[in-house]
């Protein structure tokens, strides 16, 4: 086993003239939980999707458990599962179906228990045999996290994993993501979150004009804000302010 | 990969042939519109159209047959477009399957769908006075031949499924088809429309098939017709499978 999970160099993308990943470089540590933070449209969905095999890239390499993704496309996918910005879940089946359904294309036998199970865990068990298209939209987010567990796949990707959850099942998908890490499950998430990523993450990127500008702990991150400014605020800075002396964006 | 192919395909299948069993008014709208044709033709044109057969009813029905065909393979398309759409193909395709199989599970989808809405049509046919002596041999070459027309049409409907921008454009493709029994053999003989009507209709294929399916119901040699319709089916079918595999690969990777 090789100790880092998810290596990335010198990524590059363009979508016909918009040049979105400028040479994108960042490393993730097997277990742990990385956060790769940016605004709205500044390419975390084109990363996720190239280290899941969607889409190739322009220029550099990317591997995953280390498979190179463009070469090992089959041996990913065996290592990784994937959460999408929008829960890809199938609406005229039952919650039970769909983890059944997902359990079979992962080839694993016992699909029922399988999927009883992690029911239970995501506390679906009454909801289980009701269609998908009668679920809100934070039981549809934790079947959508429900259905990429199975398997227990070593490196798992998650979209924008809480937006548009409200505050309960926003905690929930964070429980949910801890455990996953803890039990030795590498976690790369994208959010536009300043929170969330200080919540969860072991490390944080930054990902501004297709480039990782920032990348390091909550405490790196956080003495990388002038020390004079620190002098006058009563708190320590959150992750947003240490985000916005970055990038630039006015609060 | 490719090992799972069958399995996967098999566990996909069952998936939307779900989809089909829990929205049956699918099957219901396939069939109706044909249904509403054959009964205005049979009962309110028929009496006026001279087709030189004792039966109108046994005259129409291939044509009824390719168009519930033609309108049960936009559903393919719809069905492929909203997978395309929700991201559960994204889903699938990040998954360790064979990835050929999530198209495959959508063109069986589509025969089992379609024989259905077949079936459903002939009935009412028969209820309205169809009669065939066709034998063993006969019947099971009309279903051969449904079954590839089907097929052509499902691969053709893989296009806009995987293309289109909205729900109305991944089944606009199959209005003209739909349309195409009109201007064949399938409701009047070719013989009285004008000339150039006359030679498309005569040199589409809707009229071959149509033509070989009318000789295998009514015990008549098949004579070319059954060639035609075949190079036409097969030709389609290898046209749109590629086409549709291409555009396929060009989505996923
Ligand atoms: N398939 C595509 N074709 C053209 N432009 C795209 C496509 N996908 C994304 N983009 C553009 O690329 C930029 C980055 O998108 P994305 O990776 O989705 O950003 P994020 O997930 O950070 O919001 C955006 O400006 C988006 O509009
Ligand atoms: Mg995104």
């Amino acid at each position: 086993m090789v100790a880092t999970a998810i290596e990335v160099h010198g990524l590059e993308k363009s979508y016909r003239d918009l040049h979105v990943l400028r040479g994108v470089d960042f490393d993730v540590a097997r277990g742990s939980i990385f956060a790769l933070l940016g605004s709205n449209g500044a390419g975390k969905t084109t990363v996720i999707r190239i280290l899941s095999t969607l889409l190739k890239t322009d220029a550099g390499t990317a591997t995953v458990n280390g498979f190179d993704v463009a070469t090992h496309a089959p041996d990913v996918r065996e290592s990784i599962s994937l959460t999408g910005q929008f829960a890809a879940v199938d609406e005229i089946l039952t919650g039970r179906e769909n983890l059944v359904l997902v359990a079979r294309l992962r080839h694993l036998k016992d699909t029922g228990r399988i999927a009883d199970e992690l029911l239970e865990r995501f506390a679906l068990t009454d909801a289980g045999g009701r269609r998908v298209s009668n679920y809100s939209g934070g039981m549809r987010r934790r079947l959508d996290i429900a259905m990429s567990l199975i398997g227990s796949p070593p490196v798992i990707f998650l979209d924008e994993p809480t937006t548009g959850l409200d505050p309960e099942a926003r905690i929930e998908v964070w429980r949910a993501i801890r455990e996953l890490a803890a039990g030795g499950t590498t976690v790369l998430l994208t959010t536009q979150y300043l929170d969330e990523a200080e919540h969860l993450a072991d490390r944080i990127a930054i990902l501004h004009e297709g480039r990782i500008i920032v990348n390091g702990t909550l405490a790196e991150l956080k003495k990388l804000l002038p020390p004079a400014k620190v002098e006058y605020v009563e708190k320590q800075p959150t992750l947003e302010d240490v985000f916005f002396a970055i990038v630039g964006g006015g609060k | 990969m490719t090992a799972h192919f069958i399995g996967d395909t098999g566990t996909l299948l069952g998936r939307s042939l779900r989809h089909v069993s829990r929205s049956l008014d699918t099957i219901v709208t396939t069939a109706i519109m044909p249904i509403a044709f054959m009964l205005l033709f049979v009962y309110v044109f028929g009496g006026a159209i001279d087709t030189g057969s004792d039966s109108y009813v046994a005259y129409l029905l291939p044509g009824i047959l390719i168009m519930t065909i033609a309108s049960g393979v936009t559903y393919t398309a719809y069905r492929l477009f909203l997978d395309l759409r929700s991201g559960i193909l994204e889903r699938f395709q990040s998954m360790p399957i064979a990835r050929s199989a999530v198209l495959w599970a959508h063109v069986l989808t589509s025969l089992v769908a379609n024989l259905i809405s077949l079936v459903v049509v002939v009935g009412v046919a028969l209820v309205m006075g169809f009669r065939s002596g066709a034998g063993v041999l006969a019947w099971l070459a009309v279903l051969g031949s449904l079954l590839l027309f089907t097929l052509a049409l499902t691969w053709l409907a893989v296009i806009p499924g995987l293309t289109a921008k909205s729900v109305d454009g991944a089944s606009a493709f199959a209005y003209p088809l739909i349309l195409l029994p009109f201007v064949s053999s399938a409701f009047v003989p070719t013989g009285t429309m004008p000339g150039p009507v006359r030679a498309f209709a005569e040199h589409q294929p809707v009229t071959s098939i149509v033509n070989t399916i009318r000789d295998l119901f009514m015990q008549q040699p098949v004579g070319n017709d059954i060639w035609i319709a075949l190079a036409w089916c097969v030709g389609t079918l290898v046209v749109a499978y590629v086409v549709a595999t291409g555009a396929y690969r060009r989505k996923i990777s």
